[in-house]
This record gives C-alpha cells, structure tokens and sequence, in this order.
C-alpha cells in the first residue's frame, strides 16, 4: 500500500482509527462504500463527544461557572479550528448549523431580506447536479417572495454545460447557488467559471461543499463565494453539526433567522436586539457535543493531508470506474472530465435495489436510489443508480470485493 | 448465496422480467397509484370489476425493482375473480406473512405467494412486497387514491 511513500496515505493505519469498519456483515468484511451518505467516524472524534458528556456537560454561553466555561472554550475554540480548515482568518464568519440543509434554509430565509430584498422576478440560479437541499429551500423562498428558480442544465456526460452561462445569469440574478461536486454522479463542477461570470451582475455566490469538503481542499479565498456551507457527518464528524460560513460584511448586514436565546443580546416584551455574526444566527442551545466532535473531525482530516487523501481518494474512483466498464451489462452513468466522492452505475436488467440488497449481503455497502437528486435522475432518464462513494479509509481490497459483489448480483439474475 | 437465491427465487425473477398483466385496462372502475419514496418505485395498478362486484381483471404499469414488480404481477394473477371481501383478507393475510407476524403455510391456493416469504428477513425490502398490495386496497378504499409506503 505504498506505506513508504511520504506522498501516500498509509490506509491500513488508517483504518485502525476507524473502529466501525472492524465488524462483519452477513459473515463478510464489511466494506463501507457509502460515505457520501455519512462518513464512517474516526475514535478522535467519539473520544471527543464522550468527554464533553463525561467531563465538560455544561450549556455554552450562559455559565460563569467551570463547567460553563470549559464547554464554551471547546466549542468556541472549534470556530478557529474551522477557520483554519478553510484557510480564512476571521472565526467570526463561521456559523454552526446542522448541516448544508439548515444552513440553505438559514440562506434563503435571510438573504431575501438582505437589503432592499428580492422582488418579484428577480432570479435564483442552481444547477441541474444539485441534491435537493439546494433545491427545496429556493423552491420555498421563491413561492413566498414571487422569484424565479432557474436552472443550469447538464449534458449526457452529466457535466453542467457553461457555454451559454449568460443565458442563465444576467442583471435580474441576484443569488448563484451551487453544489461543488455532485453527490449523485461525481462531477467536479467547474464553479470558477459560474461564480466569475456572477460576480459580473453582482449577484451572491453560495458553495455547497457538502461533497467536496471531505475530499479536497476548499478555500473559500481561492474558490472566491460568498458563502460556503458543508456537513460536518460527511466530514467524519458527528450528525447534528455543520458550517456555514459567509464575508463578514454580508454576514452583518443581514437579518437574524430563527430567534431564540444565544442569538440575542437584549429582550424586552417590545423588542429584542440582537448579539453579533456568528451568534445572531445561532438560536437556541446548540449541538455542543457534535460541534466539539466536528472539530475533533477536521483536525484529523487536516492531520492526514487533505491532499494525500484527494489523490488516493481520486485513484480509487478511476479504478472503480475503469473496472466497471470492463465489465459486459454494468454502465456507469455520467463521464465527468473530473470525478470525486463516487461513481454511479446501473446493471442491465438488475434494479439498484435488488443489487443493493444483494451487494450488502456479501458485506458491500453502497447506496441505491435517488440519492436526493430526483430532477438529475429524471434528466439522465434513470429511476435510480447504484452509488459507491468512497473515503480515506477504502482501498484496494474494497475495490475488490466491490467488484466481486456485482459479479454476484450478476450471478443471481443471470 | 444461498439465502439470496432463497430471496431471489426462480418465480420472482421470473413475474419481474415477464410481468403478467402489465397493461393499461380498458375503461378501469379503479385505479390507483403507488409510490415508495423511499427508492422510487412507483406503480399504477387499474382494477376491472365484473357485474357480481368481483375483480375481473386487474392491470399495472410499474417501474421498480424485482421484489415490487414480481408481487404486482403475482397479485394480478391471485386476486383476479376475487371478491373486494376475499381480496382484502388475502391482503392481510400477505401482509403477516412478510412482515413475519404469522408463520403458518398459506392454503393452496395461495401458495405461490409463498415465494416472497423470504423478504421478512429484509425489513427494508418488505415495502417493495407490499407496494402493489397498498396501492390495490387504496384503490378499493378510494378510487384514483394515492397509497404511499411512508
């Protein structure tokens, strides 16, 4: 496993942080193929919501008391971790949500007021690989505040097709919203492109990163949006914690969301005022332990260098890829020029849930269906796929039985 | 492999690769439509009732997985002359079966729906058994209905 080499992973060590892949399933190895949906978690990252549960169990924010203020050191102390991890100087741009849904919905709900706020027939622009948080929060806002949703189509190959961009961006556009990699397929999405030919109608630029993140690095410097949101559970974090992070000065002149307590710095039966970005967007007690762990997550991501994983990740997928098209009756859908976090791919005569099923009884975890992106399953023409997405942990054995797995299914319905 | 070709028998293969009565009826009395949001699987199954209220001919279009598609298809066969009153007990009584609640053989005539006894052992695969059988009885209980697995 190039265990020698500096530029590789050492992937059997670490698989050793991961004790949930140390089990057998249907009396096979478990091979987890499925971490697009939620990433395996490493033991830094239990070890660290345990001991906020056995040590540090106090509320953030509201105790002068040692508990108090140990919790609110962790959990404060994750923000600069996360600046960190997205290579930003400023912690208070970082915002904690649940996860790319709630911090979409946070979005949607609070740029619409952001100045002179969206009129009706102003335009939202998403793309045809996006998953449907990034959909249904628009789709609402736009019900309510009478904008237009539009859409940047995709090809055969499932790649976005950027030629005729200023068809789909102009002065009316005021939000570009737009998924980094596709959770469904795998494209990398060229949002360079989208996101310059935005800045020129000034409109916002949000990054879904929520498949990217686990992946590649992301810097919202050099990536140059607005707003950049991932998920802290496909991140090898705990569910229940994730990031939103925006420029401070949009961040400061926009309304607050859900009110509460945490986001507040005075209230009275006739007004409130409100705290400061980040916590005027943060109501209520938040997910204390999963944003500690989340924490734990990324410090471990970065300690295992976010490029080493992008390029054994990458070299993983072209093996998958290459070895299903080897093979008679398996097509894999979609020909992104660049691939990340999966390969989707469907067996002649075989419905995704009648191979799903039969995969994880030979110990293969993948997922069937939709995968949250019915419009771009409607576009490729496909009810659903089959989905191996893979993590830091996979290698060359999983590939393997991964394999083994189809011929099996293939067994079954031959 | 064993308990999958067990899940996976030569008769559910079978109905999901040459559906029986998977057609559009003529002038159907019933109709409704199934749809699992789970993984998709969506079916339209139409329902012809003779003079004596029996139903006549039963007919579904379904784009799913072996499971659903092979039960929609045994279903047609097994229901067709059927009673409303004997159609729903049979329901019931397939319904038991697959989700594990009752182990008793079933009687003769419906032995063939022995053949998906196997997918009580796959919690997440029960839906796709009993999708067609939902949509038959929202059709019954409201015509042009909607039955979900959810």
């Amino acid at each position: 496993m190039n265990a020698g080499d500096p530029m590789s992973l050492n992937v059997h060590e670490i698989q050793k942080h991961f004790p949930g892949l140390n089990q057998q399933v249907h009396g096979h190895r478990l091979v987890y193929l499925d971490s697009a949906a939620t990433t395996q978690k490493p033991v830094a990252v239990m070890e660290a919501v345990d001991s906020v549960y056995r040590q540090d169990c106090a509320n953030v924010h509201r105790g002068v008391h040692t508990l108090s203020e140990r919790a609110t050191a962790r959990f404060e102390g994750v923000r600069k971790v996360v600046a960190g991890f997205l290579g930003i100087s400023d912690s208070r741009e970082v915002i904690f949500t649940r996860g790319v849904t709630e911090s979409m919905n946070l979005l949607a709900n609070t740029l619409c007021h952001l100045d002179s706020g969206f009129q009706p027939g102003d335009e939202i622009l998403i793309s045809s690989l996006d998953h449907h948080a990034n959909i249904v929060p628009w789709q609402l806002i736009s019900e309510k505040m009478g904008t237009v949703l539009k859409v940047i189509p995709c090809d055969d190959a499932g790649e976005l097709i950027l030629s005729d961009l200023d068809q789909w961006i102009s002065e009316k556009t005021r939000v570009v919203s737009v998924g980094h990699v596709s959770n469904a397929i795998g494209t990398v999405n060229d949002i360079d492109t989208i996101f310059a030919e935005a800045r020129k109608v000034g409109a916002i630029t949000i990054l879904d990163a929520a498949q990217s993140a686990p992946h590649m690095s992301i810097s919202p410097k050099e990536i140059d949006c607005d707003f950049l949101t991932f998920s802290g559970h496909k991140t090898y974090g705990p569910t229940g914690a994730g990031v939103l992070w925006g420029k401070k000065e949009l961040l400061d002149r926009m309304p607050p969301w859900q009110g509460g307590g945490d986001m507040i710095r005075t209230v009275s039966f006739e007004e409130s005022s409100f705290a400061e970005t980040p916590w005027k967007f943060e109501a209520g007690t938040p997910d204390i332990a999963a944003v500690i762990g989340l924490g734990a997550a990324l410090e471990f991501l970065d300690s295992m260098g976010r490029d080493k994983v992008c390029s054994h990740e990458t070299r993983l997928l072209q093996k998958i890829e290459s070895a299903l098209k080897s093979m008679d009756g398996v097509n894999v859908v979609g020909e992104p020029s660049l691939r990340a976090c999966c390969v989707s791919f469907t067996l002649d005569g075989v419905h995704p849930h009648d191979a799903a099923t039969i995969m994880d009884q030979n110990g293969v975890a993948i997922r069937a269906g939709h995968h949250c992106a019915m419009p771009l399953m409607k576009r490729l023409g496909l009810p659903a796929t089959i989905r191996a997405s893979v993590g830091m942990h996979n290698d060359e054995a999983d590939v393997e039985a991964l394999l083994e797995s189809v011929e099996a299914v293939r067994e079954i319905f031959a | 492999m064993s308990s999958m070709r067990e899940l996976y028998q030569e008769m559910i293969i079978d109905h999901s690769r040459s559906p029986r009565n998977h057609k559009k009826l003529d002038h159907p009395d019933l109709s409704a439509r199934g749809h699992n949001p789970l993984c998709g699987d969506e079916i339209d199954l139409e329902v012809k009732r003779g003079e004596d209220g029996v139903l006549s001919e039963i007919g579904f279009e379904a784009t799913a997985c072996a499971i659903c598609t092979a039960s929609a298809s045994i279903l047609t066969e097994t229901l067709k002359g059927k009673s409303e009153e004997d159609a729903r007990a049979i329901f019931h009584r397939f319904h038991s079966t697959v989700t594990g609640e009752v182990e008793d053989p079933y009687p003769s005539e419906l032995m063939k729906l022995e053949v998906f006894t196997g997918v009580k052992d796959y919690p997440s695969r029960v839906k796709c058994a009993t999708l067609a059988w939902h949509t038959l009885i929202q059709a019954l209980d409201e015509n042009n209905g909607e039955a979900s697995t959810e």
